[in-house]
């Protein structure tokens, strides 16, 4: 950061000693080339248009989308998001059941990603042997540099099983008997469902989650880290009390990119969720996610109605994506910009 | 508070923490064996349908046996044409941000939103290109694939070119600037030089993050069992045919999608670490 606001005094007069009578007339350096001024000009300006390019691509997404989503929308008006149909065949569409199974697998990956993450920065920052740092931080990267299709063939042909012979009979012995908690595991465990898609989700978030974590855990100060220690602390009450209570900002942040990752997340989910347009109480059901629904359907969409609907539940995923990770961002850069008032 | 008391306290404080750092001990191993399990699956599957016949014959019908040899043409010519789009764009308004940005709202705002689309869900892209291209033209196509791959990479470069050039020195551009070169040859000739390898590394990480991307190919390149050197129609790649074959209930397609996976996914892996070791050459130096 200090490179770039330093770089403000870029065209300071002292670096035209070559012309001293310059140096009385203010004015950047580039207007003394003459032929070169119109160049940096030409230079700048392109740059710009380019940087604008990117600037304007969300603009064009969320406009291309609405247009291409506006039957659908108008058709079905606000019902869209709130009734439970899927049917092409009489061309009725409401998109309630994909958009609680976005949210329900996102929250699933959330409820075990979250701690998992936390114990993966935690150990990375505190307890971790200098040697095994690099190593062991790579490591937990590569799981983000899997392709997402590869976790869905692994979840579909070795994790889905071996979860629905083994893991599902066993919560559902623990919990299905419970008062509120019971019906959620209830139903025929065969490994494909919502908590199959949730648990895949929470491996594939883990990574960002963990390296978001891991970095604002190592902007702490390490003399707060050190009084706390000076004082007896343990390590978990350091971390507890001084790091997390520090970098809370930023870690909801990293949550939050997380849940952006998960929200649109498509292969692995495609792959084990079940594709059934129900909204069911039991977590082993098969459901659908929003992209999910458009991998599996969209190209056998022939009816423009149903394409329209598809493409209004993609635009539903952008602008619930867009909300979260720019609250994301915000958190995350309002935690850097502290760090840089206190230090 | 009596010697009792205090040892309790104590012993309750020194439990927590154990039990605490046993249990963050235990997550990394969780992620570890989670890792572990998945690249353990896909090598054993994987090198189990490997056969020199994947690089010498087509996808096949159900039911016989083939190879995979136009879908991994497909997919390194729409990951190269999408990675010649995106790598100029993205160097370009990189170096807008970095070096011109310091006044006015452009410069924040597209920082922001290119984080954004950093993490932006893919199918949208995919969803969106189709929009735009794939229904304008009327027919699915190699060049709606690589468009949608390029709108991936593109923020990838951004980010990392605007990074590697925050990381050079002043000094370096103050003397170019008193030897009498113009902005642009400044920031083209030295200081984007100075950072090449960090640039590379960016482009690197585009490239493996493209090449195992399924979603934005669905409705844009989709898929062709045939041999096919046209972008203009549509174009076998490696994921999409993965995904089909994965999906179908045939075993030697089964078999074949996970030779794919195998490929694909040491692809990556190869060009994540090719990027990590130009990125440390870079900074060594």
């Amino acid at each position: 950061m200090t490179a770039s606001s330093a770089s403000t005094a870029l065209p300071h007069p002292m670096s035209g000693a070559a012309a001293p009578k310059v140096q009385r007339e203010p004015g950047p350096p580039a207007a003394r080339h003459g032929a070169g001024h119109w160049q940096d000009k030409l230079f700048e300006h392109v740059t710009q248009f380019f940087a604008l390019f990117v600037l304007l691509l969300l603009l064009a997404i969320l406009g291309a989308l609405t247009y291409a989503a506006l039957p659908a929308l108008s058709k079905f008006g606000f019902s869209f998001f709130t009734t439970n149909v899927w049917n092409p065949v009489t061309s009725d569409f409401g998109a309630l059941a994909p958009i609680y199974g976005t949210l329900v697998t996102s929250a699933i990956a959330l409820l075990i990603g979250v701690p998992v993450s936390f114990g993966i920065a935690l150990f990375l920052t505190e307890m971790c042997p200098a040697a095994l740092k690099r190593p062991l931080g790579t490591a937990v990267e590569l799981l983000a540099a899997i392709p997402s299709i590869i976790y869905g063939m692994w979840g579909l042909f070795v994790f889905a099983p071996i979860f629905g012979d083994y893991v599902q009979p066993a919560l559902k012995s623990v919990f299905g008997d419970l008062w509120i908690l019971g019906p959620l595991f209830q139903g025929a465990p065969n490994g494909i469902g919502m908590l199959s898609a949730g648990f895949i989700l929470s491996i594939m978030v883990i990574p960002f989650i963990a390296s978001v974590m891991r970095d604002v855990f190592e902007i702490v100060p390490p003399v707060l880290k050190e009084s706390a220690y000076g004082i007896g602390c343990t390590t978990w009450e350091v971390v507890w009390n001084i790091v997390l209570p520090y970098t809370k900002v930023g870690v909801i942040g990293g949550i939050m990119l997380g849940l952006g990752r998960a929200l649109g997340e498509t292969m692995a989910v495609t792959f084990v969720i079940g594709n059934a347009y129900k909204i069911s109480a039991s977590l082993f059901a098969p459901g659908n996610s929003i992209a999910s629904s458009l991998a599996n359907e969209f190209n056998e969409a022939a009816d423009p109605i149903h394409r329209s609907s598809l493409i209004a539940l993609g635009l539903v995923l952008f602008a619930l994506t867009l909300v979260v990770l720019a609250c994301s961002r915000l958190l995350i850069a309002q935690l850097a910009k502290g760090e840089g008032r206190k230090t | 508070m009596s010697g009792a008391a205090m040892t309790s306290l104590y012993r309750r404080r020194l439990f927590v923490n154990r039990f605490n750092l046993v249990a963050s001990l235990a997550t990394m191993a969780f992620g570890m064996a989670f890792l572990l399990w998945i690249l353990g699956v896909l090598f054993y599957n994987g090198f189990t349908a490997l056969s020199p016949t994947l690089f010498t014959q087509m996808t096949p019908p159900p039911g016989s046996a083939g190879g995979l040899l136009n879908a991994i043409a497909g997919s390194v010519v729409i990951v190269g044409v999408a990675t010649f789009i995106s790598t100029p764009i993205g160097i370009l308004a990189g170096i807008y941000l970095a070096e011109f940005g310091r006044e006015g709202w452009v410069a924040p705002a597209t920082r922001f939103i290119n984080d954004i689309l950093l993490s932006a869900p893919s199918i949208v892209i995919g969803l969106f290109i189709y929009t735009v291209y794939v229904a304008q033209v009327g027919h699915f196509s190699g060049w709606a694939g690589s468009f949608a791959l390029a709108l991936i990479a593109i923020p990838v470069v951004v980010r990392t070119t605007e990074n590697m050039l925050h990381l050079v020195p002043n000094s370096l551009r103050e003397a170019a600037v008193a030897l009498g070169a113009p902005m642009w040859k400044v920031i083209l000739m030295v200081t984007l030089k100075a950072v090449r390898g960090g640039v590379i590394t960016g482009v690197l990480l585009a490239v493996a993050r493209m090449s195992g991307e399924t979603a934005p190919l669905l409705f844009t390149a989709l898929n062709n069992s045939f041999w096919s050197a046209d972008m203009d129609g549509p174009m076998a790649n490696l994921p999409v045919v993965i995904f089909q074959f994965a999906m179908s209930p045939f075993e030697d397609w089964k078999s074949l999608a996970w030779a794919g996976a195998l490929l694909i996914t040491l692809a990556v892996l190869i060009i994540n670490i090719l990027a990590r070791s130009v990125f440390r050459q870079a900074s060594v130096r």
